[in-house]
């Protein structure tokens, strides 16, 4: 577009990724972390760095920099130090396919959402190494919940998704949007068809295991604090511990985006054509909107629910929200051919 | 080509590499993670293929969740940090026949059926569209064999896991 060659593209592109992640992560730990939490139990949060208490979280990142780096004696020392690093990859992967406009995404893959499913599963492995590097029984136990919990919310992540794949058509992310902007409810066809309204089992199974996924609470045993001390970032510290708070919060990001293109419509704006320049520059700011709105409802619950046992957490995901996403997609298939 | 050549041979000799420590290590963890290193090397090689659809899956379903669960299943019984002496077996120089054996057939089959057949220099990419047609048209016995076969081995392994 600009006639840029292709390594110039690649390597703006990688920037903007680099970039992007780590201010994704300050917004949502200073918007919800420091001030939602704060507001919902009734006191104010960080006000005195800033205005507002903005630049704390600054000052917090800075605090986790200058810490000292240790690392447990009987600790596998190669394992240990790679553990946050593969965390943190998953994390920058997923970033490649999310779009924010007509062409604003890094590589519109074609495999899109399955890719993103692909990469956000790398984060067990992490998890498991962490937990097992640390040398201490409670960093492994946290592991193991974390890895069981990932494996078993996979499934109706995954098939939660396919529901929207039918209807769309593609798994491509831009082609989802594009779909839902051009698509009608019953021949009204002025606002699209956000998945939201048809797929709104859908949605509520992808949001559920999101959360599990994104170890949030009521789903939150894998670093449950008070029975495990913080799971398996128990032996981490200073930037190491940083880095796995920073995937936490990123990847928190880039599933409300997801959850934000596949059922809100993403950038698509009604009565504006789906390849109309000015969406390159309105869909960012519509998709941060979204993003928030979808990452409210995550913290929301985040900040109010108890958290479940593990054998409930289990029974839950194989017992109700798996049976009940495979009805989805039956349904979703006969409607599809019906109509 | 030039660059393709050179990705290849980098990403070869990792996997390589790789598969030679993931039976010569003798820490069981480690020897399981060498063994994503070799799993990812394939995706790799796959997308250099431009078979995406391929590469995801390889990534999804064996790192995602095979080397997952093979992770979880040596922590749950025995994992212990340091070496273990006795992680290669007796039998090695036995299974090292095997494996050459194995290897020496493949490489004939495959040098036998396309001697100096070159990749086109401007491959033909394939949609994931493609690849859903062809498994409902073309495979489409051999996908649902597969798909009852996989059943068969699921029930296998409630069976042998009931206690009653």
């Amino acid at each position: 577009m600009l006639g840029l060659v292709y390594w110039q593209e690649t390597a703006i592109k990688l920037g903007v990724i680099m970039g992007v992640v780590p201010v994704t992560s300050l917004i949502f730990v200073y918007v919800f972390l420091f001030k939602m939490m704060s507001y919902m139990q009734s006191r104010l949060g960080p006000m005195e760095t800033g205005p507002h208490g903005t630049l704390q979280i600054i000052a917090e990142a800075i605090k986790f920099l200058q810490k000292e780096d240790i690392s447990p004696d009987n600790a596998d020392k190669h394992v240990f130090v790679m553990a946050p690093v593969v965390v943190l990859m998953s994390t920058f992967l997923l970033y490649v396919v999310i779009p924010a406009g007509p062409d604003l995404v890094v590589q519109s893959l074609d495999t899109g959402i399955f890719y993103a499913l692909a990469v956000s599963s790398l984060s067990a492995l992490g998890v498991l190494m962490a937990g097992w590097a640390s040398a201490n029984k409670y960093a492994l136990m946290g592991g193991l919940r974390a890895a069981g919990q990932l494996i078993a919310y996979e499934l109706p992540l995954v098939l939660a998704v396919v529901g929207v794949v039918i209807q769309a058509g593609t798994m491509n992310l831009q082609g989802i949007v594009v779909a839902q902007a051009e698509g009608s409810i019953f021949g009204i066809d002025w606002i699209g068809n956000p998945y939201i309204l048809t797929q709104f089992i859908g949605f509520a199974i992808f949001m559920t295991a999101a959360q599990a996924e994104l170890t949030q609470t009521p789903f939150d045993m894998p670093v449950a604090e008070s029975e495990l001390v913080g799971g398996f970032q128990v032996e981490y510290t200073g930037f190491r511990y940083l880095l796995f708070f920073m995937a936490e919060f990123g990847t928190a990001f880039a599933f409300s985006a997801m959850a934000s293109v596949m059922f809100l419509g993403g950038w698509g704006l009604p009565f504006i054509d789906s390849t109309d320049n000015i969406l390159n520059v309105v869909g960012p700011v519509l998709m941060l909107a979204k993003v928030m709105l979808v990452a409210f409802v995550i913290f929301w619950v985040r900040f109010s629910f108890p958290r479940l046992r593990e054998d409930q957490l289990q029974k839950f995901a194989w017992k109700f929200l798996i049976p009940v996403s495979l009805v989805n997609i039956v349904a979703t298939g006969i409607l599809k051919v019906a109509f | 080509m030039v660059a393709q050549n050179i990705i290849f041979g980098f990403i070869a000799s990792i996997v390589a590499l790789s598969a030679f420590r993931t039976v010569t290590t003798r820490n069981i963890v480690h020897a399981a993670l060498y063994l994503v290193a070799v799993l990812a090397g394939l995706g790799a090689l796959y997308v250099m293929l431009t078979a995406e659809f391929v590469a995801t899956t390889q990534f999804l379903v064996y790192i995602g969740a095979v080397m997952v669960l093979f992770l979880f299943g040596i922590m749950l019984t025995r994992a212990p940090l340091g070496h273990l002496d006795d992680l290669t077996g007796k039998q090695w120089p036995v299974a090292l026949g095997v494996a050459t054996t194995l290897g020496a057939v493949l490489i004939y089959a495959l040098v036998d059926a396309f001697h100096a057949a070159e990749l086109p220099t401007d491959p033909v990419i394939y949609r994931t569209a493609d690849v859903g047609d062809s498994v409902f048209s073309t495979y489409l016995i051999p996908f649902e064999a597969v798909s009852v076969l996989l059943l068969a081995a699921l029930i296998g392994a409630v069976v042998l896991a009931r206690k009653d």
